[in-house]
């Protein structure tokens, strides 16, 4: 096991427990525009939630919402380095914990 | 690097000398947008075809590839774009097949060649991840090196390659650099191994792996795989244990089966840490900025529509002209046979049936070849999902997922290209209620009877003394389709498919130049499939057609001067009084014209036609337009070179001819009144809008959904529709005084 992996683990640990404690922790769709954040956990089950999963949206993976589309749905967030559009009942879905800015 | 426990060398992996004497397998596997087009066309030229999987509509592109000019060129299979191998979309379910060996027609690829997006390698390598947990032999090539480097991002392929345990090729496609150097590791690659999945899992979960290995799953992968994929061993020992083993890891997390996912992410990011130099910059890009007036709140949506009239714009006028220039091309054709052929059943079978019917498909190709030119374009560039990214919320209205947009929106020009873009949706649900759907917005083929009738009866003529009636008119017939399928969406979406509103989880890819060679090869490989497939039943139905009007044949060919007598004694039969007939006849009694209509109306069709009065003069049609009507169910555009036939004015005539006009507008009921008022034609529009008039789309239909039942469904319900609206349009019409 690398110190790398170790470390991740840690910090994914560290995510987890603001997710049930800290004031940070939020949903992504109640994220503010711009602001820079970080996933703690993918909280739904089944196909969407894999799908989120695959296309990068794990714990500790870094988010920014982007904007929200005309009629307020869907949300763009940008995962890792790419551009993803996802609705708000499946960004409720995740939870996400600020960086300090 | 450790894993623990050793897979056993594959049976099937092809052993090196044997390579040399027979044809290679490559498979080319990435992401969507991650440039595999682009590596594909460049590595095969123009040495590929496009086919279908048996049973769906997935297209299966395969070309050669020269690998090394002393061996016979490689099969390259191009696979559809996936994010992961746990198939959620039919395309992801064949691509795994294909991957797995699992397909009958391709087998297992010798060499995988993953193809990864250097702008975006932390997600572009979560396939290759699940590649090398696959186990056959993987070469990445790398992608988009040009635009990471310009982005100021610096990826180390060797280091890259070394943290993989696979060869990494850089690639730029476009000036086909990395090419030679790809075929190389190809062949290098052939019966290799790569190594077994690096990641790791918590110790709980790792010991449950332990366990399934030792309750007889094959390899640490398979054990893996038993314990988190959707399907259970056939083994009942070892489905036993997968089940306690589930038990166990779900009593203590529900979210136990994440544990891979984020475990293979993990692992990407110890691999890429290393690889990537650069800052990996968090700013808005240029995409972000472009997107900052594309999908802006208030332009976004006029981009929009501006997009979309260019698109309709050019398949209604700018395509009018080839379109005209076919029609003219196979009946000159039509003509020159007939004229160096002895008259006969053969000439006509020949003439009529098969140039007639070739020509009917390839008169469709300056739209479909347009329709592609644009799709691809706006594919290409990354503007198709912003549109999808932009609508979500209106289709979702409806039931509809994002996606519904573009198939929709290409079932203006024609169901069938739009039908068979539904693939990209992923519920199964969801796509069979875009399906059928579809045929209400109105493609080109209702254009011509729009265009007959508006000819008719509307021209110049004008509300208010400045709104052009036949403009409105078009108009309607296009929001009537539109606001017959939303209403249909909703209906199906709350009664037969009911379902959630689906979910939509859309990349946003940057934008990008699109590749004039990419939308040319796509426009080809289209409008090919689309001769291929729609051409082969429009042909037999046109044929059929022809069997159906020239049969049975009176037993002695009518002279010109008997005819007209013939024709007399036929309607006596039927019970119609000929006086209004015989007018148009005598005018236009020269031989072969009044001959043909003789002959139709004896014919099977004609007889149908008759059959048919009673059921359809409700809605204001005569047994001439009831047999329009049965030809039309091939093609609805047939209905003008029919009534052409019918009212003996040669059938080389189109919408536009106007003698055909004339004829319309003269043509008489038996009790002398004229059998079309502008209320009739209404009548008429509104029947072709709504009812699905259309073997070809219902030949795809079947094949899409891969049974007769949804067809056989979508068919009855349109034509209830069509039947009920064209029934209220001329009754209504009537009540309130109108003509």
């Amino acid at each position: 096991m690398s110190l790398a992996y170790a470390a991740a683990e840690q910090i994914v640990e560290v995510l987890k427990r603001a997710d049930t404690a800290g004031p940070a922790a939020v949903s992504l769709d109640a994220l503010e525009a711009g602001r820079h954040a970080r996933v703690t956990a993918v909280r739904g089950s089944g196909a969407v939630a894999r799908r989120l999963m695959e296309m990068g949206v794990v714990p500790g993976a870094p988010v920014r919402v982007v904007k929200s589309a005309p009629l307020g749905d869907p949300l763009e967030v940008r995962v890792r380095s790419y551009h993803l559009a996802l609705r708000r009942s499946e960004a409720q879905t995740v939870s996400v914990v600020m960086n300090d800015e | 690097m450790s894993s623990i426990l050793e897979s056993p060398p594959q049976a099937d992996a092809p052993a090196g000398a044997g390579a040399e004497t027979r044809q290679l397998v490559v498979a080319l596997a990435g992401n969507p947008n991650a440039g595999k087009t682009s590596i594909f066309n460049a590595l095969t030229g123009l040495r590929q075809k496009v086919a279908n999987y048996p049973g769906v509509t997935v297209e299966r592109k395969e070309g050669l590839w020269t690998l090394d000019a002393e061996l016979p060129p490689a099969r390259l299979v191009d696979l559809p774009g996936l994010y992961s191998l746990d198939a959620a979309s039919i395309d992801e379910e064949i691509a795994r097949d294909i991957l797995t060996g699992r397909m009958e027609e391709v087998p297992a690829p010798d060499v995988v060649v993953a193809v990864v997006d250097a702008t975006n390698l932390e997600r572009n390598l979560y396939l290759v991840t699940q590649l090398l947990e696959a186990g056959r032999p993987l070469v990445v090539a790398l992608s988009m090196v040009d635009l990471a480097e310009r982005s100021k991002l610096e990826i180390d392929a060797d280091g890259l390659s070394s943290a993989l345990g696979i060869p990494v090729v850089p690639i730029t496609a476009k000036t086909k650099r990395g090419l030679d150097e790809l075929a190389r590791a190809v062949l290098a690659a052939v019966g290799s191994k790569p190594p077994c999945a690096l990641w790791r899992l918590s110790p709980k979960a790792e010991a449950e792996v332990r366990r399934l290995y030792a309750a007889g799953a094959p390899s640490r992968e398979e054990a893996l795989r038993d314990l988190y994929s959707d399907e259970l061993p056939a083994d009942p020992e070892r489905r036993a244990a997968v089940e306690a083993a589930r038990a166990r890891l779900s009593g203590s997390d529900p979210q136990w089966w994440q544990e891979p996912l984020t475990a293979r992410y993990r692992w990407i990011e110890e691999v890429t840490g290393g690889a990537v130099r650069g800052v990996k910059d968090e700013r808005p890009g240029s995409t972000e900025r472009i997107d900052r007036f594309v999908t802006h709140r208030f332009f976004g949506p006029i981009l929009l529509l501006l997009v979309m009239a260019v698109v309709f714009q050019a398949i209604f006028s700018w395509a009018t002209l080839p379109m005209d220039l076919i029609d003219r091309a196979f009946g000159a054709l039509g003509e020159a046979v007939r004229a160096h052929m002895p008259v006969g059943l053969l000439t006509d079978l020949v003439v009529d049936g098969v140039i007639a019917g070739v020509g009917g498909v390839l008169v469709f190709l300056p739209q479909i070849l347009l329709l592609f030119f644009f799709i691809a374009l706006l594919e290409d560039s990354g503007y198709m999902s912003r549109a999808a990214f932009l609508v979500d919320r209106l289709m979702r209205g409806v039931g509809l997922h994002g996606k519904a947009f573009m198939p929709l929106l290409s079932s203006f020009a024609c169901a069938i290209p739009g039908i068979m873009a539904t693939r990209t949706i992923e519920n199964p649900k969801d796509r069979l209620a875009t399906i059928l759907i579809a045929p209400f917005m109105s493609c080109s083929a209702r254009l011509p009877v729009y265009t007959l009738m508006i000819a008719a009866f509307f021209t110049d003529v004008r509300l208010f003394g400045f709104v052009p009636v036949g403009v409105l008119l078009m108009l309607s017939m296009y929001l009537l389709g539109i606001v017959v399928a939303i209403v249909v969406a909703w209906i199906l979406k709350h009664t037969i498919l009911k379902a959630p509103p689906p979910p939509l989880v859309l990349e946003l890819p940057p934008y990008r130049v699109p590749s004039l060679v990419n939308v040319l090869y796509t426009m080809r490989t289209r409008s090919w499939l689309f001769v291929k497939r729609a051409g082969t039943v429009i042909l037999t139905i046109s044929i059929l057609l022809w069997a159906l009007m020239t049969f049975p044949r009176s037993a002695v060919k009518p002279v010109p001067d008997a005819q007209e007598g013939a024709a007399v004694q036929e309607m006596r039969e039927t019970g119609l009084e000929g006086k209004g007939e015989s007018a148009p006849l005598t005018a236009k009694a020269e031989g072969d014209t009044a001959d043909e209509g003789a002959q139709l109306q004896q014919s099977y069709a004609g007889r149908l036609g008759h059959v048919l009065e009673p059921l359809i003069a409700p809605l204001g049609f005569d047994w001439k337009m009831g047999i329009g009507l049965v030809a039309s169910f091939a093609a609805r555009e047939t209905i003008v070179s029919t009534l052409s036939i019918v009212y003996n004015v040669g059938k080389d005539t189109n919408a536009e001819s106007p003698s055909l006009i004339e004829a319309v507008r003269n043509a008489k009921r038996p009790d002398g009144s004229p059998a079309w008022t502008p209320l009739v034609a209404v009548s008429m529009m509104v029947f072709f809008v709504l009812a699905c008039q259309c073997m070809s789309t219902v030949a795809v239909v079947r094949r899409e959904t891969n049974s007769w039942r949804w067809p056989l469904f979508m068919v009855a319900y349109m034509l209830v529709i069509a039947y009920v609206a064209s029934f209220v349009t001329y009754q209504g019409g009537k009540l309130l005084g109108l003509s």
